[in-house]
C-alpha cells in the first residue's frame, strides 16, 4: 500500500523543514523517499494549501493505571455530562475530565495526536496501566515507571548500595513494568508520609531511612543516565503547590550535578512568596534556570479554567490539599510498599487569585523559555485541565491578542502580579511542531516518531491553515496512523491499535536474586508475577511492544 | 512448549478463589489433569483446584449440541432481545473485556453477582471518597487492626497468616505484638486473631444491625465528641472510648470490613462512618481503611467496566451510551420490574453460583461442574481461569493484578473465545 501526500506545506523540525511545500510518500506504514519505478500510488491526497506535521505526541498524560480508574470511579457526575454513544465504528463511553479508555484514544486521534505517555506507572500496578492503555485505540502509548519512594530502593540506599546495584534494580524495574523511562514523584516523600511526615524538603531526611530527596534524585538521575535510557529522569519535585517552592526547584536543578533531568508540570513548582498574599510567580527565575542549564527540560502542566480532577502519586501533597476538593470527596492510598496515590477533584476558577495566577505562571514559563526543544506542551492531563483543551492552549501561545484578551478577564489581583501582558512572544507553527512532535519524540527516545524522515512511522497530521489556531488544531483534515487514514475532518474513520513503546536496558540479571528474596520476605506477591509480559500487552491482538534502542551503558562506575 | 500431558508439580501458582490472590501455592497434576494443592492451600483453594477435569457438551433446550450450534442459538436469542441483562460476571479480565464489547453491541445492562456488597463501597467512594491501603502495606505496617462485622477468615482464609502474623516485617516491628480488635457481629470465630504468643484479641460484639449506631459512636469519639450514654448497641461506651484512644495512639491502624457481610439496610452509611473515621485519624497519625473483596472476580468486573465505560457495574448500554445507577440497574430490580427480556449468566470460577430464577430466555456460561436448577435455553460450559486457561485477576485491594496460569490441558473454550464468536456472528 503506497500513499502520496501531495503539495502540502510541511513542518518537520527534526529535519529543519519549516513550511516547505513537499510531497510525502508512505508505503505499508513507513515513510519512504518516493515510489519505486513503475509502482502505482494506491491513494493520493492533494494537500495544496494544507499544513502537514508528524502526529503529535503527548509526553505526559495520565491515561492508564489505578489512579486514573479511581478518578473515573470518583466522578460519575462528570461522566454524565459527556456521554458518548457508540457508532458503527466506535465503542460507547464517556468523556470530559477522565474519559473512558476508548474515548481517550478517539479524542486524541481526532486532535491529531498519535501517541501519549502515562507518566506514573507504579511497578506494582503496571499490568493495569498496560491493560487500560491496551483498551485505548489508535494512538501509541508507553509509560514511565515510578521509583523513589519504593522501599526496595530506599533500603538499598540506606545500606549504601553500590551505584551499579541501583542501576541494575532500576533496569529490572523498567523491564518488569514495560516502561520507557523512570519517574520520581516527591522523591522519598510518599514513603515519608507513611511514617507520618507531612512535608519533605530537598535536604530533609525520611525519618525511617535517614535519606533525603536530594540523595534519591542523584541516585536515580545517575542510574537512568548510566543505563543509557534516552529519556532523562522524569521528576515531579518536592513541595508541589507550596508558595516559595521555586527555590526547591532551583535547588533540584543545581543538585543533580549536570545529569539530564526532566522537570514535569513545572508550573506547579514555580511559586514565589511575594505580595500581600505571599503567593507570586517564579516563572522568570525558573525560565532563566532552564535557559541556562542545557541538561534540564520541562513540561508546563498548564492550568485552564473549569472542572477537572487531580490524580497524582504524591499522596503527601494530595492529602494536604484534600480540603480544597471540589466536589468535596477524595481518595488517598498507600500502595504496596511501592508508592501511593491521591485523587482530588478540582475546579480552577478565573476569578480565584491563586488559580488565575497559576494560569498566568504557566503561560509565562512557556513564553520565557527560549528553547522549544526543552519545554513541552502539557496540562498534566487531567491535573491542570483535560487534554481536549490543547487546541485552546496552542492558541494562547500563538496569538498574543487572544492571550491578552483572556488575561484581561482573570482576577485583577492576579493580573497585577503577572508580567504576562507585557510578553510579546508568539509561538510559530515550527515551534509548535517542535514542542508537540520532534522535541517530544527526542525527549522520550522514540527514534521513528515525531518526524517525517525516511523510515519514520507514517503518523501524519494534516490541518487547514487558519488564523484561529484553536479551530485549526481542534479539527485536522486528515490523521494517518502508521500510514492508515484514521481521522477525516476531525472524525474517526478507522480504528487501529497502536504500539506500546518501551526500552530494555541491559543489566546484570543476578540482581533478580536479591529482588526475589526481598519479595519473598516482605511482599504478598512473587517477584516473577510482577513482571508484565509482552504477551499480556499483545493479548487480543490489539497491541504490540516496540523496543527502542538504549545508548548502552554510559560511563559505568567501578 | 508445555503440553500438560504429564504429571507435574507446579509452584508459585496463583489461586483465584478469594480476593487475597495468594500466589505461593504448589499444585500437583496427574496425567489425567486432576489437580491437588500440596502446599500453602486452604479449604477454599483445595476445593477449587480439586474439581476434576470435566468436559460436558453445551446444551440447547437441555439437549447436548456442539459449540457452533450453541453459539448460533445464543446469537438468535440475543438478536431477538431488546433489553438483555448480563449478570453474574464471574470471570477474569479478558473475559470481562469481551463482556463489555457484547454489552455495548447489544445495549445490555451489566451487574455482578456480588454487587449488593460492592455497591456499598462504591456509593461511599462516589459520595465522599476514602483513604485506604493495600495488602503489602498491612503486612508491614499495621499495629492496630480493627475488623468490623466479620471474622475475615471464612471469606479470606489465609488473611492472618499472610498479613498479620507474618514473622518478618520491613520496619522492625515485632509482629506478635500487633493488636487485633473485632468490632460487631455475634459469635464470630475470633481464633485467627489470637497472637502467636497466645494473646487474645479484643472482641466488642454486637448484632450486625447495631453497627450503624456503634460505628457512628466510634466515629464521633474519634472526632473528639463526648457521648451521653453508657452503652451503644450493647457495647460499653467506655470500651469504645478506649478503642478511640488506641486508634489515636497507633502509628498505623487499619480498619477493615467485607462489604458483602454488612447485610442490613443502608450499610453504606456504616462503611462511610469507618472511612470518615480513618480520614479524621489521619489528621494527626496514620491510618488506612482496607475494604476486603475480590471474590468471583468482582474487582475484575468493576475495574474493566470502569475503564471501558467510565462507570463500575450496574451500568446500562440501553441508550447506546453507558448510564450508571447503583440501585435501579441491579439484577434484582431489573428482574422484579420486568425491565430485562433476556438473561445472560456468567460464573466461570464457581459452579455453585447459579443464576436467579426467571422465566426469561436465558443463556448460561458456566463452570463445567455447574448443576442448574432450571434448564436455560442455552448452556455453554467454559474453562476455569487459572486451571483450564490463563487470565488476569485483580486482588481485593484493586491495585495488584496477577496472571492466572493454565495448569492442565482442557477442551473447554474460554469465556472470551465464546463471546468473541458470538460478537462476530451478531
Ligand atoms: S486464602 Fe484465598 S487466595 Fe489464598 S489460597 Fe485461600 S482461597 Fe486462595
Ligand atoms: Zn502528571
Amino acid at each position: 500500500m503506497l500513499i502520496k501526500l501531495t503539495g502540502g506545506r510541511v513542518y518537520d523540525p527534526a529535519h529543519g523543514i519549516n513550511g516547505k511545500i513537499m510531497d510525502i510518500y508512505a508505503r505499508d506504514g513507513r515513510i519512504v523517499e518516493r515510489a519505486l519505478d513503475g509502482e502505482r500510488v494506491d491513494q493520493e491526497y492533494n494537500l495544496a494549501g494544507k499544513v502537514v506535521m508528524a502526529g503529535a505526541i503527548d509526553m505526559h498524560t495520565h491515561i492508564g493505571g489505578g489512579k486514573v480508574n479511581i478518578a473515573r470511579t470518583l466522578l460519575p457526575e462528570d461522566h454524565r455530562g459527556d456521554p458518548v454513544p457508540h457508532s458503527d465504528l466506535c465503542r460507547a463511553g464517556c468523556g470530559h475530565a477522565v474519559p473512558s479508555t476508548y474515548i481517550t484514544g478517539y479524542r486524541y486521534a481526532e486532535m491529531g495526536y498519535t501517541a501519549g505517555f502515562e507518566p506514573a506507572v507504579l511497578p506494582m500496578n503496571a499490568r493495569q496501566a498496560h491493560l487500560e492503555m491496551g483498551d485505548t485505540p489508535i494512538i501509541d502509548k508507553g509509560g514511565y515507571a515510578m521509583l523513589g519512594s519504593d522501599d526496595m530502593l530506599l533500603r538499598m540506599m540506606s545500606a549504601n548500595a553500590d551505584q551499579n546495584a541501583i542501576n541494575d534494580y532500576v533496569a529490572w524495574t523498567i523491564h518488569a513494568s514495560q516502561a520507557i523511562g523512570i519517574k520520581v514523584v516527591n522523591a522519598g516523600g510518599i514513603s515519608a508520609f507513611k511514617f507520618n511526615q507531612r512535608m519533605l524538603n530537598l535536604d530533609e531526611q525520611n525519618s525511617f531511612y535517614q535519606i533525603t530527596p536530594r540523595d534519591v534524585l542523584q541516585r536515580l538521575a545517575r542510574a537512568v543516565h548510566e543505563l543509557g535510557v534516552p529519556h532523562p529522569l522524569h521528576v515531579h519535585g518536592n513541595n508541589l503547590g507550596v508558595p516559595g517552592n521555586m527555590q526547591t526547584t532551583l535547588n533540584t536543578i543545581a543538585g543533580v550535578e549536570g545529569y539530564p533531568l526532566h522537570l514535569t508540570h513545572i508550573q506547579f513548582h514555580s511559586y514565589g512568596t511575594e505580595g500581600d498574599r505571599k503567593f507570586s510567580s517564579g516563572a522568570a527565575e525558573i525560565a532563566a534556570a532552564i535557559n541556562k542549564n542545557k541538561n534540564i527540560s520541562a513540561d508546563v502542566g498548564q492550568v485552564l479554567f473549569g472542572q477537572t480532577v487531580t490524580a497524582s502519586g504524591d499522596n503527601m501533597v494530595q492529602f494536604r490539599n484534600a480540603s480544597h476538593a471540589s466536589p468535596n470527596k477524595w481518595v488517598c492510598m498507600d500502595i504496596e510498599c511501592d508508592a501511593g496515590c491521591g485523587v482530588v477533584p478540582f475546579k480552577y476558577k478565573d476569578q480565584n487569585f491563586v488559580n488565575a495566577l497559576q494560569w498566568a505562571i504557566g503561560l509565562e514559563i512557556f513564553l520565557l523559555v527560549d528553547d522549544p526543544w526543552r519545554i513541552f506542551l502539557t496540562t498534566d492531563h487531567p491535573n491542570g485541565a483535560p487534554f481536549t483543551s490543547y487546541p485552546h492552549l496552542i492558541r494562547l501561545l500563538m496569538d498574543k491578542t487572544f492571550r491578552n484578551e483572556m488575561f484581561s478577564r482573570i482576577s485583577p489581583d492576579a493580573q497585577a502580579m503577572s508580567t504576562l501582558g507585557s510578553i510579546e512572544r508568539e509561538y510559530s507553527l515550527y515551534e509548535i511542531a517542535i514542542m508537540t512532535r520532534a522535541g517530544a519524540a527526542k525527549l522520550v527516545g522514540l527514534h521513528d516518531r515525531g518526524h517525517l524522515g525516511i523510515g519514520a512511522g507514517a503518523d501524519i497530521t494534516v490541518y487547514t491553515d487558519n488564523a484561529d489556531r484553536e479551530a485549526m488544531f481542534k479539527r485536522p483534515d486528515y490523521v494517518f496512523k502508521d500510514g492508515q487514514l484514521v481521522v477525516e475532518d476531525g472524525q474517526v474513520v478507522k480504528v487501529t491499535w497502536g504500539a506500546t513503546h518501551v526500552v530494555k536496558p541491559e543489566f546484570d540479571r543476578s540482581i533478580e536474586q536479591t529482588i526475589a528474596k526481598y519479595y519473598d520476605k516482605y511482599h504478598t506477591v512473587n517477584m516473577k508475577h510482577v513482571k508484565v509480559t509482552d504477551q499480556q500487552i499483545a493479548d487480543d491482538g490489539r497491541g504490540h511492544v516496540q523496543v527502542h534502542a538504549c545508548e548502552g551503558r554510559r560511563e559505568k562506575t567501578a | 512448549m508445555e503440553t500438560f500431558a504429564q504429571a507435574a508439580t507446579m509452584d508459585s501458582v496463583t489461586c483465584p478463589s478469594c480476593g487475597l490472590l495468594c500466589d505461593d501455592l504448589s499444585v500437583e497434576r496427574d496425567s489425567a489433569g486432576n489437580l491437588d494443592v500440596s502446599k500453602n492451600g486452604c479449604a477454599k483453594s483445595i476445593t477449587f483446584f480439586a474439581r476434576a477435569p470435566h468436559t460436558p457438551a453445551p446444551r440447547v433446550d437441555g439437549k447436548p449440541v456442539d459449540l457452533p450450534t450453541a453459539v448460533a442459538r445464543a446469537v438468535e436469542i440475543l438478536e431477538a432481545a431488546h433489553q438483555p441483562l448480563i449478570c453474574g460476571l464471574g470471570t477474569e479480565v479478558q473475559g470481562m473485556r469481551a463482556i463489555m464489547a457484547l454489552a455495548d453491541k447489544t445495549g445490555a445492562c451489566l451487574d455482578h453477582m456480588n454487587s449488593n456488597g460492592f455497591m456499598r463501597n462504591i456509593q461511599v467512594v462516589q459520595n465522599s471518597g476514602w483513604q485506604i491501603c493495600t495488602l503489602t502495606e498491612v503486612r508491614n505496617r499495621v499495629d492496630l487492626l480493627v475488623i468490623v462485622g466479620t471474622d475475615i477468615v471464612s471469606l479470606f482464609p489465609r488473611f492472618f497468616e499472610r498479613e498479620i502474623w507474618n514473622a518478618e516485617s520491613m520496619f522492625g516491628q515485632d509482629t506478635t505484638k500487633r493488636e487485633v480488635v473485632y468490632l460487631g457481629g455475634r459469635d464470630i470465630d475470633t481464633s485467627a486473631g489470637i497472637a502467636p504468643d497466645g494473646r487474645k484479641p479484643t472482641v466488642l460484639a454486637c448484632d450486625l444491625d447495631q453497627l450503624p449506631a456503634v460505628s457512628a459512636a466510634l466515629r464521633a469519639l474519634i472526632a473528639g465528641k463526648q457521648l451521653h450514654a453508657n452503652s451503644v448497641g450493647g457495647i460499653k461506651v467506655a470500651d469504645l472510648e478506649s478503642l478511640a484512644a488506641r486508634l489515636h495512639a497507633a502509628k498505623y491502624s487499619v480498619i477493615t470490613w467485607a462489604a458483602g457481610t454488612l447485610n442490613f439496610p443502608h450499610a453504606e452509611l456504616t462503611v462511610q462512618n469507618m472511612t470518615e473515621m480513618v480520614k479524621s485519624l489521619n489528621k494527626t497519625t496514620r491510618s488506612s481503611g482496607l475494604p476486603l473483596g475480590g471474590i468471583e472476580g468482582d474487582m475484575n468486573a468493576n475495574q474493566v467496566s470502569t475503564w471501558v465505560s467510565g462507570y463500575p457495574v450496574r451500568t446500562s448500554y440501553a441508550r447506546g451510551y453507558p448510564e450508571h445507577d447503583p440501585y435501579h440497574f441491579s439484577t434484582d430490580q431489573l428482574l422484579s420490574r420486568g425491565e430485562a427480556d433476556t438473561l445472560l449468566w456468567i460464573s466461570t470460577f464457581n459452579p455453585d453460583r447459579l443464576p436467579p430464577r426467571t422465566d426469561l430466555p436465558s443463556i448460561v456460561f458456566g463452570h463445567a461442574h455447574m448443576k442448574l436448577e432450571q434448564e436455560p435455553a442455552v448452556f455453554i460450559p467454559v474453562g476455569t481461569p487459572g486451571a483450564d486457561h490463563r487470565g488476569i485477576m485483580f486482588r481485593s485491594d484493586n491495585v495488584v493484578s496477577l496472571p492466572l496460569d493454565q495448569l492442565r490441558s482442557s477442551a473447554l473454550p474460554s469465556l472470551g473465545t465464546v463471546l468473541t464468536a458470538i460478537l462476530q456472528a451478531l
